[in-house]
């Protein structure tokens, strides 16, 4: 006879992430759940969309450090973060008619991980038409500081909303891409989509 | 000490907790008892003071829930396959031994499933068990000893 406390070990149990996937709509339903995300498909690859009762609080790229970013949110929001595809349904609708050329007005967002500063830089961006792009400098004075197009750029890399708040359409006066949290080939995509679908 | 975002917990701990569970309420009931110990846990994360031994916190959680899920159901004996179910092989099932898992006096199954089914260190079962780390390990003892006879 085998071992009985390897037989233990060894009994099959069946699955558990059904049951974890149940908990985690159970928790968002009944409020228990400050944060939820799930990734989101996109033609600029898996998109995390991280959301709160508020609205969309966070996006981030694949290649963007999901762990970090999560931390920052557990520290900053709450830690009460789960995972389930339920909660970001609204995001998921929003990039879908975005990147299929009918884009949509910006939806409810959370701004907790914005500072006061950078919501108006973000705004300000967020007025530039589509299919155009504007300067740090151009920003910056729209933002009510013309001076401060170093700060700008920093305010516009930490964006914790990319694409959706489109820091995406401020490059260098000389017209050169400049920067991109997301990397400059997004960025590209971001801009040349953007100009394909606003004639 | 800063909370993990609690996904990362569930990521790391459901499956042994799970499996945890299965030996206390049977499999059956182990869905449900864990979706309530993940509730219960998330309901009272925010401002939870830990001495960085989060598993041992869930673990403690999951027993609470399993004991109560016992008491409630009292007079079943939880069983993994009802009975009009074909026969499958021992070694892919082994439901004899998860229903004399579950038919060990509480304490019993509870260490057991603790060691074996939650893969915890004796340090922590005493702490989930609130008993010393000896009755932890006579615990465990004293089920084995029971299961082996049962079983020759």
């Amino acid at each position: 006879m085998s071992n009985i406390a390897d037989r233990i070990r060894n009994l099959p149990s069946g699955d558990h992430t059904g049951a974890a996937s149940h908990f985690a709509r159970r928790a968002i339903e009944e409020g228990s759940a400050r944060v939820a995300y799930s990734a989101v498909e996109s033609p600029i690859g898996d998109l995390t969309a991280l959301v709160t009762p508020r609205g969309l609080l966070a996006l981030a790229f694949e290649t963007d450090d999901l762990d970090r970013i999560m931390e920052t949110v557990a520290a900053k929001v709450s830690p009460r973060i789960v995972r389930a595809q339920s909660a970001t349904g609204v995001v998921r609708s929003w990039l879908d008619s975005y990147f299929d050329g009918r884009p949509q007005p910006v939806p409810g967002l959370d701004r907790s991980l914005i500072t006061p500063f950078q919501d108006r830089v973000l705004a300000a961006t967020a007025a530039i038409p589509l299919g155009e792009v504007r300067t740090y400098g151009q920003v910056a004075s729209l933002a009510g500081n013309p001076k401060a197009a170093r700060a700008t750029g920093r305010a516009l890399g930490a964006n914790p909303i990319p694409v959706v708040l489109p820091c995406h359409r401020v490059v260098a006066a000389d017209g050169s891409l400049h920067g991109y949290a997301g990397g400059l080939d997004r960025k590209r995509l971001l801009l040349d989509h953007e100009r394909a679908i606003s004639v | 000490m800063n909370l993990p975002p609690f996904q990362r917990l569930v990521d790391q701990h459901a499956r042994a907790l799970h499996r945890f569970l299965c030996g206390m309420v049977g499999p059956d009931a182990a869905d449900d008892c864990l979706q309530d110990t993940l509730l219960a846990a998330l309901r009272s994360y925010e401002g939870l003071r830990h001495d960085g031994n989060l598993r041992g916190w869930l673990f403690t959680i999951a027993r609470r829930k399993g004991i109560d899920h016992v008491r409630k159901h009292a007079r079943e004996i939880p069983s993994s396959s009802p009975p009009d179910q074909p026969a499958q092989p021992e070694a892919v099932r082994d439901t004899d031994l998860w229903d004399r898992v579950a038919r060990l006096p509480t304490k019993q199954r509870t260490a057991v499933t603790l060691r074996y089914l939650g893969d915890l260190p004796y340090a922590d079962i005493a702490s989930i068990m609130s008993i010393s780390e000896p009755a932890a390990r006579q615990n465990v003892r004293a089920g084995l000893a029971s299961l082996r006879k049962e079983l020759a």
